[in-house]
């Protein structure tokens, strides 16, 4: 790579001037002229059996154009929503779910009717008229009992309520057990999260009946899957099919997925014959968007009293909710890294996923690696009190230390220097005199307490090799580059930002990579009519599998440059030196071409012989291997005994994700998912009425979303070991904040009530649940 | 997220509104700052057929002090409590309490009169209405805060009834309040009050019972000369809560207890 000046500025974000001054372009953005309002008619019920619909009185009420149930759509949608084909599972049961509910309903939300009107008001009000006769049917909530073989099914034509059992065992783990000194158990648990992206879903379909043509405005993470799925089911081609997605106002993987309303909205289009939009009002997105996590793992770990560790044995039950997620399974990827940064003889892992009446679980923010984490760092904790000692000396000693490394599934740890980020992660906490203030503050009967998260995270997603078997699909991505002729560079790419500021990171790539000026620079993505077909944006990949297949493009496109200049120049190819963007005979730097010049005769008359015009390429990038960032934090937070408050006192991270692009995009990544997980071990959780299937945290009063003043200050630190993987050194950063944070609090507060003899909290630490285990304990 | 269909009114006066109440019937609702009416309405859990917006009524904006009584009127915002030179000095608790309602968009619009009129448990005034003795302003009458709460949600106005003004009593005794949350903007878990009036202590519960509470048991505790501790161990009698989402009303009661023996602490040491 060239002595660069961009890639690693900390410059910025292009996409902020027209955001912050109110000029993005959201989906409720979109308006077309004639265009009608859809509003969905959910039901109320966890699960019931559909009587009857009576629509008369919605279809008479003022502005409405049609009211529609599922056999009005049947006709237009032929096929059920995706589930990815993800892990080979001993047992495994994929029911089909078709957009629109017919004759059973089985989580709260489910659509059952479609209200189309003139405006919003008029759709929601009529909405309001539509008469659906339910019987209720009982609502199957609890993991444990939805397994039993008597217990009440989710859907009256299912075997069972077991969507996949699969069985992950790695080494002889009854030798490893058998070897031990200490043996830990613990049930640890993943409530189940909002996925909660400030923007809430939405689309506008414009169906042209003429020509069979669908332009399809979405709130997506996906363009090309959206398309990819939907147009398939309402049989248009991807040729007359396009999606656009402008500004997505975040996603946090909730919108990985071609959602039923996509379906609906260009059904609804193409039976009314007219644009219609759908906007997700934020009390409906609580129920009808995917949410994430909702787990529990029954653990148990085999040690000497040494402090090493030996051997792992985990179950992994997983709420899928009503119907499979189109990702859901990939969450199992749990198993294959449960064992976290460290060496393991044996590891036996099972996943056992779950249907319930509730809204359908699918990834989140991490998906599988936080609750890995949450699990792994749990249980070296619990390990470390057993034999009474220091939780950092525990993690050092049984450290990965040498890689490549496989681990016990033959996943290759690409690259890592674990005891360094611990080392500088101690060092900016001042761990010894924290540890001192500690004492001092319990002789004050105060409570101080210090948590370690020493993370490993696999992401870049990812190779097709393993892609395919584990989350279904073969991952791979997308560019274009396009140089025009006066030297203006086009990039097109499969990937598509919510929040991950590609405009700029792409922009400071290619600008280097070219030698062309950052401003010259232009990123495309999110329209299907003008990118090549990419998987989207989701489990860290962008820049680690989407900036290399701009590489990739990049390299063509300097290779024809080279030609270009070695014919200009009458030399040889091998003699000609690119020096950012400007290409000169060796030893002769003073008479050189610059790209732009090159762009301009490339489009011209007197070519080398046989080559064509233009200067532009197309790549598709498949990873030799995943990428796996790595870090420590540590958070130390002070519990007040009386009240159960809970008052985080530091938050130091040191992460290493490779060669940074852009330091302050890295930063802000790591702010939104730290505080993902900190919010996570403090405040959210979904709770349902597990009698009825009834949502209890139906609004954001009662679902807690914390707030700037919630959070601590963060201490932002890096090491880089750059990734031998990509030619950019890189790692991903999206989603290393949520998976590391989470268990550094909970460590933190279980250490601080240590006194009281609590080995484990569970998320959220609720005051009101800190102060009932003192308050056990104190008994 | 969109609310029914409803009339709309903007009256200029008082007796406007009290008309436009009557011409529109028992589903009417008045709005000052709607930070509680919009949300019920945008979620359909309140429909009213028509609203008779009171903005528009310059004289239900002042702030007056007579004598020994500090008149706020209606349509005083939060932010205005914030900002009244005259309340920091006559009624210090309030403008504390008005500190920490809310956002600063919630402050910017929501109204004292509003607060009392819907009778939120939630509602920190109306605690201290309760706790001060105060007296509730309408159209039609003077109510004293201990009749006016009823029930959840429900206080003794009739439909075309209007709060025009609240009444407290000038208090410049040591004060305190305490409001624990889980995020700086939610309502109070559980919210203590306290506020010396002459040789005696008012005491104040929010949100713990279906109803705004006095904390009597405390106060009178604290007047027998009871400690802080002792006295706060009396609360229990004082409130009502229930469990929610939020948290077991056990520990309501444990937390109110700890509060009070904080907040009293608080206030003596002012």
């Amino acid at each position: 790579m060239a002595v660069t000046s961009l890639i690693g500025a900390r410059i910025q974000r292009r996409e902020d001037p027209k955001l912050i001054t109110g000029h993005g372009n959201f989906i409720d953005d979109v308006n077309l002229v004639n265009m009608a309002h859809m509003s969905i008619v959910r039901s109320p019920h966890a699960h019931a059996r559909i009587r009857s619909i009576d629509t008369s009185a919605a279809r008479a009420a003022q502005g409405v154009v049609a009211v529609l149930a599922a056999g009005d759509f049947k006709p237009h949608i032929h096929a059920p929503l995706p589930v990815t084909n993800a892990f080979v599972a001993d047992k495994k049961q994929v029911p089909d779910q078709f957009a629109i509910a017919e004759d059973e309903v089985i989580y709260a939300g489910e659509p059952v009717a479609v209200v189309v009107a003139e405006d919003r008001y008029l759709a929601d009000d009529a909405a309001q008229l539509v008469v659906v006769d339910y019987e209720p049917l009982p609502a199957v909530m609890d993991l444990e009992k939805a397994m039993a073989p008597d217990s009440p099914l989710v859907k009256s034509d299912r075997s069972d309520n077991i969507g996949w059992d699969a069985a992950f065992p790695a080494g002889d783990i009854d030798a490893a057990f058998a070897e031990a000194e200490v043996v830990v158990k613990q049930r640890i648990g993943q409530q189940r999260l909002f996925p909660t992206p400030m923007e809430t879903r939405g689309c506008v379909a414009d169906y042209v009946p003429y020509d069979n043509r669908v332009t399809l405005w979405t709130s997506t993470q996906v363009p090309h899957f959206v398309r990819l799925f939907v147009g398939g089911a309402l049989g248009v081609p991807e040729s007359q099919f396009r999606v656009i997605s402008h500004d997505v106002g975040g996603g946090f993987g909730s919108k990985i997925r071609p959602y039923l309303e996509e379906y609906l909205t260009t059904a609804t289009s193409k039976i009314v014959e007219r644009p219609v939009k759908w906007i997700e009002d934020r009390t409906e997105s609580l129920l009808a968007t995917t949410h994430g996590r909702g787990q529990i793992f029954d653990v148990e770990v085999a040690a000497r009293r040494d402090g090493t560790l030996l051997g792992l044995k985990f179950t992994q039950l997983l709420d899928i909710g009503a119907y499979h997620g189109v990702f859901s399974a990939f969450q199992v990827v749990a198993c294959l890294i449960g064992g976290g940064a460290y060496e393991w003889k044996a590891i036996n892992a099972r996943s056992i996923g779950i249907f319930t009446n509730r809204t359908s679980t699918d990834p989140y923010r991490g998906a599988g690696r936080p609750e890995a984490t949450h699990m792994v760092e749990r249980m070296v904790d619990l390990v470390a009190l057993e034999i009474g000692m220091d939780p950092a000396e525990l993690r050092r000693k049984n450290f990965v230390k040498s890689f490549p490394h496989t681990n016990n599934f033959g996943l290759v740890y690409d690259s890592g220097d674990y005891p360094k980020t611990l080392d500088r992660a101690m060092a900016n906490i001042d761990y010894t005199a924290l540890r001192k203030r500690q004492a001092d503050l319990r002789a004050q009967g105060r409570y101080l307490g210090i948590g370690f998260s020493t993370y490993v995270e696999i992401c870049g997603l990812g190779p097709s090799a393993a892609t395919a078997p584990a989350a279904g699909v073969a991952l791979v991505e997308s560019s274009m580059v396009r140089v025009h002729p006066t030297g203006s560079v086009t990039v097109s790419v499969g990937t598509h930002a919510h929040g991950q500021s590609h405009e700029t990171t792409f922009a400071q790539i290619v600008a280097d990579t070219l030698g062309v000026p950052y401003d010259s620079v232009e990123i495309h993505h999110g329209d299907t009519g003008d990118t090549p077909f990419g998987y989207g944006t989701y489990g860290s990949r962008s820049l680690a599998v989407g900036g290399m297949a701009i590489m990739a493009s990049c390299h063509k496109v300097v290779e024809k440059a080279t030609k270009l200049a070695a014919h200009a120049f009458e030399a040889s190819e091998e003699d000609i030196v690119v020096d950012q963007g400007r290409y000169f005979v060796r030893g002769n730097p003073g008479e050189a071409k610059s790209i732009a010049e090159l762009a301009f005769a490339s489009y011209g008359a007197g070519l080398p012989a046989g080559m064509e015009q233009g200067l532009e390429a197309v790549s598709y990038f498949d990873p030799p291997n995943f990428v796996w960032p790595f870090g420590c934090h540590i958070c130390a937070v002070e519990v007040d005994p009386e009240t159960g408050g809970v008052s985080i006192d530091r938050y130091v991270a040191v992460d290493d994700c490779g060669n940074v692009i852009n330091p302050m995009v890295v930063d802000g990544q790591l702010h939104g998912g730290i505080a993902q997980g900190i919010s996570q071990a403090l405040f959210e959780e979904v709770l349902y009425d597990e009698e009825t299937g009834q949502m209890l945290t139906g609004t954001m009063v009662d679902y807690l979303i914390p707030t700037m003043a919630e959070m601590p200050h963060f201490e932002l630190d890096r090491t880089v070991t750059p990734s031998p993987t990509n030619e950019l050194g890189v790692k991903g950063i999206g989603e290393a904040g949520t998976i590391a944070s989470s268990i550094a609090v909970i460590n933190a507060i279980t250490d601080a009530l240590t006194p009281f003899g609590i080995k484990h909290v569970e998320m959220p630490a609720r005051p009101d649940r800190l102060w009932s285990m003192i308050k056990e304990a104190r008994a | 997220m969109i609310t029914a269909p409803f009339e709309y009114a903007r009256p200029g006066s008082v007796d406007e509104a009290q008309s436009l109440l009557t011409k529109f019937g028992d589903d009417a609702k008045v709005i000052a700052g709607g930070q509680s009416l919009i949300p019920l309405m945008r979620l359909r859990l309140s429909q009213p057929t028509a609203l008779v917006d009171i903005q528009g009524i310059g004289e239900l904006k002042q702030v007056r002090r007579d004598n020994g009584t500090i008149e706020i009127g209606a349509l005083v915002r939060h932010v205005d409590i914030q900002r009244n030179a005259v309340l920091r000095e006559t009624l210090p608790i309030l403008v504390e309490m008005a500190n920490d309602v809310g956002d600063n968009q919630v402050r910017n619009l929501g109204t004292i009169g509003g607060v009392i009129a819907h009778g939120d448990a939630a509602g920190d005034y109306n605690a201290l209405a309760l706790m001060l003795d105060a007296e509730i302003v309408t159209n039609k009458r003077r109510h004293q805060a201990r009749d006016f709460y009823r029930d959840i949600l429900t206080t003794a106005l009739e439909h075309d009834e209007v709060v025009t003004a609240v009444r407290f009593p000038v208090s410049t005794g040591r004060f305190a309040y305490t409001k624990f949350r889980r995020r700086l903007y939610d309502w109070a878990l559980a919210g203590v009050a306290v506020q010396e009036s002459g040789s005696s202590w008012r005491v104040g519960y929010v949100n713990l019972a279906r109803t705004p509470r006095r904390g009597s048991a405390v106060e009178a505790a604290l007047a027998s000369g009871a400690s802080a501790a002792d006295a706060a161990a009396q609360s229990g009698s004082d409130i009502d809560p229930t469990s929610d989402v939020r948290a077991t009303a056990e520990y309501k009661r444990h937390l109110t207890e700890v509060l009070t023996v904080r907040t009293l602490q608080k206030a003596a040491a002012v």
